[in-house]
């Protein structure tokens, strides 16, 4: 949020293999000092692959890693001023929790008594001041969470590195836990580097998100750039729900574009770099970015098929022909009331304005 | 169908044959152990509640012999169970987070496969091999075997603890700043410290109640407690050595019963 544009991590042409696989396939991303950023993707995709590299725990079979400007793909994890929150957490059973929290310290040469004092700090600081004297197995996950947090903050690295942390935790709690991880990147001004397969914690959390499937980079930028401006077919399936649409483009002018569904209706967007007339392309709208009306008036016509309630909102699922379907989401008030209506109804489906999203591929 | 669980007792004979095994494995302990407590100078005939015998053993004619072998044979084991363990746990820290180096399985079954071989073979073995170096037999020669054949012994437990601590409590050692050396000593070793002691046990009740190549490798008129009872009991079985196995059994229950509590506070979790 607040950075200056210095660099913490920079990643240059990483590459990753184990025997024949590729884990990683020439990454290269920048990550700004005091940011909050998310690798995202779902399981396999590389990014646990990454964050290991940036920690030291996985050789980097090619390219370069750098911390601040200096090189450290080499260097052991110790001699590296970067700190990580362990999936399982790993905190040490035998000792006591301000053991765990004062190891760093420790290992980095403060006597057991200045450890003690900072760990002591940490723990206030994630409200766990009086499960001290505790071991790790007498606390709640969501405790355990926090130890872990606060053991690899003390030590007050470069830059933090979380491993999936909120997985083990029930929904609840890791609404919270997401909220106070945030407010702590934003108190203690250390970048951290988030790794989830959860779209939605990382649209919560993240200043910027790099979105990676099979070894590479799908898209680097912020939540929103992300979401309504999804570059390829993966990413707007990914993240979020989305309708994608197989469309032709007829026109492109400056920044608008035109383009043409299967069944004849014409769809006016933005233009999308590399994409020119004649190119048969992949659209994605939102589902919240349509919404019903009684038939007549309307852009498409279809008939609704089925209605989901989903708390706070209601997804209506409309057949427009037998091959296109579309997922329009209402919110449930008395205001998305008059949008709703009963299976078999025939409705009219509205598109916002530029809600039709083009796919590079 | 839900039960997918054996019920044993709904197998006929299930408690007889358990009965029977239980017996067959105690009732020569539980004989030994009453009997030691025999006022009679018979082994058979029963003559009422004596302690007799065990002030024998520390008092009696053969109790210098048998206090002498009582003390190369703790020596011995303690020395030995203590280098086995060591060796051991090096062993283990090796295999098990050495990651994948090629002669890997072959290392597992190398230091697994004494406990196959038959002791005979090893024994004689062991023998040939001090007379092929020219090497006196003596308490040293007892020593260095024992040694040898503990090694398995004391890497079973140790091996089988390590395997179950994840790699990333080192993991966060280094990150936290520790060096390997320190990964080790300040959380490994804690960690694996019930597989130690257990390993140590077990190599310590090993080394004292071996026999067969203790026989073989040990000096004339050297003797360990085993090899010391074998040579009363050709003389003649009496009582006294009841009580001796008696003492000696009661040292091994301890050991086990010892081993068993602490490899069950797993401080993992």
């Amino acid at each position: 949020m607040a950075t200056d544009g210095t660099i913490a991590i920079d990643v240059r042409d990483a590459v990753k293999r184990y025997g024949d696989f590729t884990a990683l396939k020439r990454i290269s991303l920048s990550i700004r000092d005091n940011e909050f950023f998310t690798l995202l993707g779902p399981s396999g995709c590389g990014k646990t692959t990454l964050l290991r590299m940036i920690a030291g725990f996985e050789d980097v079979t090619e390219g370069a890693i750098f911390l601040f400007g200096d090189e450290i793909e080499t260097l052991p994890p110790h001699k590296r001023p970067i700190n990580t929150v362990f999936q399982d957490y790993a905190l040490f059973p035998h000792m006591t929790v301000i053991d765990n929290v004062g190891f760093g310290l420790e290992m980095r040469g403060k006597s057991k008594s200045d450890a003690r004092k900072r760990a002591g700090e940490v723990l206030e600081m994630v409200q766990l001041s009086q499960f001290a004297n505790r071991k790790p197995a007498q606390l709640s996950g969501g405790q355990q969470q926090r130890v872990a947090l606060a053991r690899a903050l003390a030590p007050q690295p470069k830059v933090l590195l979380l491993d999936e942390p909120l997985s083990a935790l029930d929904l609840k709690l890791r609404k919270a836990m997401q909220i106070e991880l945030k407010h702590l990147q934003r108190d203690t001004g250390i970048t951290f580097i988030f790794v989830t397969h959860d779209q939605e914690e990382a649209l919560t959390m993240s200043d910027r998100i790099a979105v990676m499937s099979s070894g590479e980079l799908q898209q680097l930028g912020d939540a929103r750039d992300i979401y309504e401006r999804p570059r390829n077919m993966f990413v707007a399936d990914f993240i979020g729900d989305t309708n994608l649409l197989s469309v032709t483009v007829n026109r492109v002018e400056g920044q608008s574009a035109t383009c043409r569904l299967a069944s004849g209706h014409q769809i006016a967007c933005d233009a999308v770099e590399g994409i020119a007339p004649g190119a048969y392309v992949h659209m994605s709208i939102r589902p919240e970015r349509l919404y019903l009306s009684e038939p007549g008036d309307g852009y498409l016509s279809g008939t609704v098929l089925e209605n989901i309630f989903v708390g706070t909102d209601i997804t209506t699922i409309v057949e427009i022909s037998p091959d296109l379907r579309l997922t329009v989401r209402t919110s449930n008030s008395d205001r998305g009331a008059q949008g709703i209506f009963a299976p078999g109804t025939a409705v009219a489906v509205h598109l916002e304005q530029g809600a039709g999203r083009l796919l590079a591929d | 169908m839900a039960a997918r669980s054996y019920n044993l007792r709904v197998y006929p004979g299930f408690r007889a044959v358990t009965l029977l095994c239980l017996f067959v494995l105690y009732a020569p302990l539980v004989v030994v152990t009453i009997y030691s407590f025999n006022a009679s100078q018979s082994i058979t005939n029963w003559e009422g509640v004596s302690l007799r015998w065990y002030a024998d053993v520390f008092t009696g004619p053969e109790s210098e012999k048998f206090k002498l072998a009582a003390r190369n044979s703790f020596v011995i084991a303690l020395i030995a169970a203590s280098v086995a363990t060591t060796i051991a746990t090096l062993a283990a820290t090796a295999i098990i987070r050495g990651g994948r180096f090629r002669l890997r399985t072959w290392s597992f079954g190398l230091i697994s496969l004494p406990l196959m071989v038959p002791e005979i073979v090893t024994a004689v073995a062991t023998l040939i091999f001090f007379n092929a170096i020219g090497f006196d037999r003596g308490l040293l020669t007892i020593l260095l075997a024992h040694i040898a054949f503990c090694i398995p012994f004391a890497y079973l437990p140790i091996s089988a603890r390590m395997q179950g601590i994840e790699a990333s409590y080192e993991q966060a050692a280094q990150d936290l700043y520790a060096t390997r050396r320190q990964a080790f000593t300040r959380v490994l070793l804690p960690l694996m410290m019930p597989g130690i002691i257990s390993g140590f046990i077990l190599a310590f009740i090993v080394s004292l109640d071996d026999f067969i190549i203790t026989n073989f490798v040990k000096g004339a008129g050297v003797e360990t407690l085993p090899t010391a009872i074998f040579g009363a009991v050709k003389q003649g079985i009496k009582p006294n050595i009841m009580a001796i196995s008696t003492m000696l059994l009661g040292v091994s229950v301890v050991m086990v019963a010892l081993s068993w509590l602490i490899s069950r506070r797993d401080n993992t979790k």
